[in-house]
């Protein structure tokens, strides 16, 4: 996947002159220690990163954390006081004013945090301000910005003011402003702060939607984690102007490169990060036309109180360590498996958040899980559920991924989390 | 008791008259007479519009403006004010001062809106502007009224001139606010969609901007009538000579006549300028728009819950 734009050891420093306090960064100074002694102020620190075409990269920091000055020099309306920022090529530190106003009228366009709605233009107008700074008619921008209001359901209110719409709108009203002239990036910061939770959920579950068919390359700002997390194909933490760790919502939420994420990691959703293939075991399975006694031994070595049985490549069912050994004591060993099989069974999509799986986990039976075309792909244990969600990563869990690495941390962390729990 | 006028006396007039005398007005005299020659056209020609219409038209025209503008109180309360002018026989010298006042306010436009713009955009220009805008509305007229008639000459352009100078302070102070209180988010906003530095100020800033600028204006025109009187010292006529003229000769009757006159132009000119600032800028929604919002937030949850849905 090609990128769209590169981040390349970009620095802010406010503040004149900025080389001494660059100088300073560059040999380890703290930014406390450079405030103090020349006054300046950090903003942002050695930030390098990419963002592929097509996804969204969070950037997630508390106030003061340089999040809010980092995106505004990816359209440069801050000029970063070293480094490159590169989209397809052009280097938005460096060039002209003429060439950047290019860039901002057809690739990169921003929502807001307070949306930053023109009062004073309809909503229709708004849509449309980027279209007309570019100089086009204004019939055909209003058919394109009705087509942009449409995207967000707003349609119907084109002729309506700002003030009449309630918050949640009018950053619909924003998003929309900044798709009408359909450009690659979108940069939003901190868009759905100022919304109130419910609304925020809806708007964020929105955005995933519109993203499967707009395709943009989103950089999204939040000081939210959980926003962060359920948003972005990568996130980065930033602290004190610098990424403390830059990865995918399950690393981070599994390796928190320090305790700075830890504590934020802490009360986090497990749920809505983890997917049943996180957890899931190999599939391990018996065919139907097994005997049941050879069904009774695969489940006293794999340990298990439950076993998928097979015909063919489909899913014939599930049986019980109890039924299957109920039934052997009555019929004898003659049975087949097909007696006490359950054809009911919870079944669980390799991408489904582990909050989904609650209420199939209470079932008391091994969660099936299975792709597309309907094949066992992995079983999910209803404990290794609770167990991922308390944040004990199980070694036979499907972590194959350093499974020595994952022992050390649940000591440590296990540790960590049985106070605060 | 020692005093510091003991030791030097500071000859601060003679300096200031060598300033104007000797060295203002025989160098500079052909300069000053050249910056008269827009004012002395526009105020001429508006002169001679409004004499020329007749007093019917120029009511039923004033009195339609007030109806649009602030309503049908208003443009009744015009049309007995002007007709009351006119029956004490004042039209003439009301038509002169409002032309008089037109051409005032229009030059302050013209210098204090770009300059107010400028001095919202640099911090500099501001430092150097407030002190300068300080002294003109401290200072009393009566103290610039005698370099500018050396400078001018007497009649109707050295009054206005003066006139300038004192009502230009409001709008240039008011359209500096007005720019620097607009939003820096919606600036930001603009600014990320490529706009150039006119397009900020024509899309957002001056719009935005335009209900306090049109408080400056108002302002503005508020301060001209008030200088009315005194321009007349210096050879201005109008409702001000009206006044002066009863002053001069102990006649009270033609005096109250005068100020009377004054006061009902300035009721109608403040109305129709304050309603035209209301009606522009950040809008404030109208009866008509309160009971369409009113109307649509009771349609809203429906709407909001049919967007989601899909």
């Amino acid at each position: 996947m090609q990128a769209k734009l590169n981040v390349r050891d970009v620095y802010k420093i406010f503040g004149e002159p900025t080389h001494d306090a660059l100088e300073r960064l560059k040999r380890g100074e703290t930014k406390e220690q450079i405030l103090e002694e020349t006054g300046q102020v950090v903003g942002v620190q050695d930030a390098s990163f990419d963002v592929e075409e097509a996804r969204i990269f969070v950037v997630m920091g508390l106030s003061g954390s340089g999040k809010s000055t980092l995106v505004r020099m990816l359209n440069g309306l801050i000029k970063p006081t070293a480094g490159h920022i590169l989209i397809e090529g052009d280097d938005v530190a460096t060039c002209s004013a003429e060439k950047l106003r290019a860039i901002r009228r057809n690739k990169i366009a921003m929502v807001f945090q307070h949306f930053a709605l023109f009062p004073h233009k309809t909503i229709a107008e708004n849509v449309a301000y980027g279209l007309k700074i570019k100089g086009m008619g204004a019939a055909e921008r209003r058919k394109q910005a009705l087509a942009a209001l449409d995207q967000v359901g707003l349609a119907s209110w084109a002729d309506s003011y700002p003030s009449e719409l309630s918050g949640g709108m009018q950053q619909r009203v924003g998003l929309a402003r900044a798709l009408a002239t359909d450009p690659q990036i979108l940069l939003m910061d901190e868009p759905f702060s100022a919304l109130d939770p419910l609304i925020r959920r809806e708007m964020q579950e929105e955005l995933l939607n519109l993203q499967k068919t707009l395709k943009k390359t989103i950089i999204f700002i939040t000081h939210d984690l959980n926003e962060a997390l359920i948003l972005g194909d990568r996130i980065a933490i930033m602290k004190d102007g610098r990424f403390v760790q830059v990865g995918t919502a399950q690393e981070i939420v599994a390796h928190p490169a320090d305790e700075y994420v830890s504590a934020f990691v802490a009360d986090i959703d497990r749920g809505r990060v983890f997917t049943a293939s996180h957890v899931a075991n190999e599939p391990a399975a018996v065919q139907l036309s097994a005997s049941a006694e050879e069904a009774l031994r695969a489940m006293e070595e794999l340990n298990r109180n439950a076993l998928y049985v097979l015909d063919g490549e489909k899913i014939a069912g599930v049986v019980t360590y109890q039924d299957l050994s109920a039934a052997v004591r009555e019929n004898g060993k003659g049975g087949g498996l097909a007696m006490v099989l359950l054809t009911e069974y919870p079944t669980a999509a390799e991408g489904a958040h582990l909050q989904d799986l609650y209420g199939l986990a209470s079932t008391g039976l091994p969660i099936a899980v299975i792709d597309r075309e309907g094949r066992l792909t992995g079983i999910v244990e209803p404990e290794a559920v609770f167990a991922q969600l308390s944040g004990e990563d199980r070694p036979q869990a499907n972590g194959e991924r350093d499974a020595e690495a994952a022992t050390s941390d649940t000591r440590e962390t296990g540790g960590a989390h049985a106070q605060p729990l | 008791m020692l005093s510091p006028s003991d030791i030097l006396l500071i000859p601060f007039d003679d300096w200031v008259n060598t300033l104007v005398r000797d060295i203002l007005v025989p160098n500079f005299r052909p300069f000053f007479r050249a910056l008269q020659v827009p004012v002395t056209s526009v105020l001429n020609a508006l002169d001679a519009f409004l004499q020329f219409v007749p007093m019917l038209v120029t009511t039923a025209v004033l009195a339609l403006i007030a109806w649009r503008t602030v309503g049908r109180s208003m443009a009744l309360f015009t049309l007995i004010a002007l007709v009351f002018i006119d029956m004490i026989g004042l039209w003439p010298e009301t038509m002169t001062t409002l032309s008089m006042i037109l051409t005032s306010v229009l030059f302050c436009t013209i210098i204090g809106i770009p300059l107010g713009i400028l001095a919202a955009g640099s911090n500099k220009l501001w430092a150097v502007t407030r002190p300068i805008l300080d002294i003109m509305q401290t200072i009393p007229s009566f103290v610039y009224l005698v370099p500018i008639v050396m400078l001018f000459g007497v009649g109707m352009v050295p009054g206005i001139i003066a006139t300038i100078i004192f009502a230009l302070p409001p709008i240039i102070r008011l359209t500096n606010l007005g720019i620097r209180n607009v939003r820096g988010d919606l600036i930001e906003a603009a600014e990320a969609f490529g706009s150039t530095r006119w397009q900020i100020l024509w899309e957002v800033q001056f719009p935005l901007a335009l209900r306090t600028i049109m408080a400056g204006l108002n302002q503005t025109l508020m301060l001209s009538l008030s200088m009315v009187v005194i321009a007349a010292l210096i050879g201005a006529g109008g409702l001000g000579l009206v006044v002066y003229t009863g002053l001069g000769r102990l006649d009270v009757g033609g005096a109250t006549a005068g100020g009377v006159g004054i006061v009902l132009l300035a009721i109608i000119l403040d109305r129709i300028t304050q309603a035209l600032g209301e009606q522009s800028g950040v809008r404030t929604p109208s009866l008509r728009q309160t009971l369409v919002s009113l109307f649509r937030a009771r349609r809203a949850p429906t709407g909001e819950t049919r967007e989601t849905g899909s």
